[in-house]
């Protein structure tokens, strides 16, 4: 491989080498993923024997948590390969070599894949046996999902990594804390209308809403609704569009101030 | 043949009011020289290697590297340039071959596995390519970073205080495959280094820079016995202190 690909493999090879070096790194992608699952899972267990209304849509709790961690690991996976590099002081290492920025961008984008099927594919599958549920039953749809929140879970993280290429390593809880902002407004455990009025909105024009809507009309209803999928997939445009032109815009801010090569508080 | 590195009017400020960390220098780097960048701490040098790496974005001037113009097609040169720094680390959870393996990718080297094999030699690594980066010590991270630097057979070489924290064995060897390497494959180097002894042995020019200008340049015999001095220590000294008596007209 040469070129941008033989650089962007580079990258995803000094992620692969981390992770064959560190199983408790490896361990930890998959923790929280299968212990939210679990918590989830048992809650699922008690209502349905307490509400007949939950035993009708069995399952969708563990769907939703495992479609948020598909976002939280997508974003996560993206901005921890970024902090990665800040921790050890390699970032000046790979931007005085041939590395695009956007080449750098693309091989976060990969590990944020990379990341969300290491933390999430264990937990659907541990779901079977445990409580009788797949989220694979939902079949292309929970393909399109995925990729939909995949791509807000990029967005988000470009715009974390913006942020830490303008305040460094200060900016370090960022990167585990904003993408839960979202948590309450995307209607993940609950429907939008269950939202105040005048938060409805804010909640409408983040992908991940739509996809959780999306979600429950297939379990509840039977019914696909390409309107939300249609409308996601949009949303996820802009904001990755928005995500890459601020990413790039703090690393050229970046070059001006002399962070590349103290990137630390 | 263009020049490894020419520099013209280079300045960086880093906030509007006070002074400019690097003020309005211009200096050569001939293609095949060792060029060593001396001053004390503050000086710029750590400022003027980052901006002609392209991690340093200059307030004005212009920088020509291997004949590329740096500000506007920094891409064409970087596959051609590589540097150590003390401020910069391999990653310490990899290996020294994986680190030598992704830097390797990064620049595109062909027989990769050749080539990690063949600094390992050069450079005493083999017994411990296979060890994680983070583990070794300060001596042994240092040639890893070196091994680095040069994985691309860089035609131009940035070297901040490349033998620092390395026992005189060591660096003594480091100096001597620098030496090597420049003259087998007529690269360049510049050198940043606070060890005048490693100057006066390397360097076949030096620059001298104080408060973010150069002040004086020359060969370091030539600098010597301007200075009427015994040695580039006390050159340094008299240059730093400003208690010297070389003719500063030689810095323009």
């Amino acid at each position: 491989m040469t070129g941008s690909l033989g650089r962007i493999g580079a990258m995803l090879k000094r992620h692969m080498f981390l992770f064959r070096g560190s199983w408790t790194r490896v361990f930890d992608l998959m923790y929280w993923p299968m212990l939210q699952m679990l918590l989830w899972g048992f809650m699922t267990v008690y209502l349905n024997q307490h509400s007949s209304w939950f035993a009708n849509a069995a399952g969708v709790l563990i769907g939703s948590v495992l479609l948020w961690d598909v976002l939280v690991r997508s974003q996560f996976g993206f901005t921890f390969s970024l902090l990665e590099e800040m921790w050890s002081r390699n970032l000046a290492n790979l931007f005085v070599s041939p590395l695009r920025p956007v080449e750098f961008g693309i091989s976060l984008m990969v590990m944020g894949v990379v990341r969300s099927l290491i933390g999430i594919v264990p937990a659907a599958l541990l779901a079977i046996p445990m409580f009788r549920y797949s989220v694979f039953e939902m079949g292309l749809p929970l393909v399109a999902y995925w990729l939909l929140l995949l791509g807000f879970g990029w967005a988000a993280g470009l715009l974390i990594a913006s942020l830490l290429f303008r305040f460094g390593l200060a900016a370090e809880s960022y990167a585990w804390a904003l993408v839960f902002v979202l948590q309450p407004v995307s209607g993940v455990w609950y429907p939008v209308d269950t939202l105040p009025v005048w938060l409805r909105p804010l909640a409408w024009v983040l992908p991940s809403t739509h996809v959780f809507e999306g979600m429950r009309a297939v379990v509840y209803d039977g019914r696909f609704r390409w309107d939300l999928l249609a409308s996601a997939a949009v949303l996820d445009a802009v904001y990755i569009g928005l995500g890459f032109a601020a990413f790039l815009y703090a690393f050229s801010r970046a070059r001006v101030r002399g962070q590349l090569l103290q990137s630390s508080e | 043949m263009e020049d490894a590195i020419r520099v013209d009017g280079l300045t960086k400020r880093f906030r509007a009011e006070g002074p400019p960390a690097v003020d309005a220098i211009s200096f050569v780097v001939p293609r095949g020289r060792i060029v060593g960048l001396l001053g004390g701490n503050g000086a710029g040098k750590t400022t003027t290697i980052s901006m002609l790496l392209g991690i340093l974005v200059p307030s004005a001037g212009e920088i020509r590297i291997l004949g590329h113009d740096m500000l506007r097609h920094r891409f064409r040169a970087l596959p051609f340039l590589n540097f150590s720094s003390p401020y910069v680390d391999l990653p310490g959870r990899l290996t020294v071959r994986e680190n030598l393996t992704v830097f390797g990718g990064l620049y595109g080297v062909a027989n990769l596995r050749a080539r990690i094999d063949e600094l390992a030699g050069e450079l005493d690594l083999t017994a411990i390519l296979d060890r994680k980066t983070g583990s070794l010590s300060s001596g042994q991270k240092t040639r890893a970073a070196l091994a680095k630097a040069l994985v691309n057979r860089p035609e131009l070489l940035l070297l901040d205080e490349p033998t620092a924290s390395l026992d005189p064995d060591t660096a003594d060897r480091v100096r001597g495959h620098l030496e090597s390497y420049a003259k087998k494959t007529h690269a360049s180097i510049l050198l940043a280094s606070h060890n005048m002894g490693e100057v006066e042995r390397l360097c076949a020019d030096v620059l001298m820079m104080k408060g973010g200008r150069i002040v004086d340049r020359g060969a370091p015999d030539e600098l010597i016995r301007r200075y009427g001095r015994v040695n580039m220590e006390e050159v340094f000294l008299d240059i730093a202190r400003g208690t010297g008596s070389g003719d500063s007209e030689a810095a323009q």
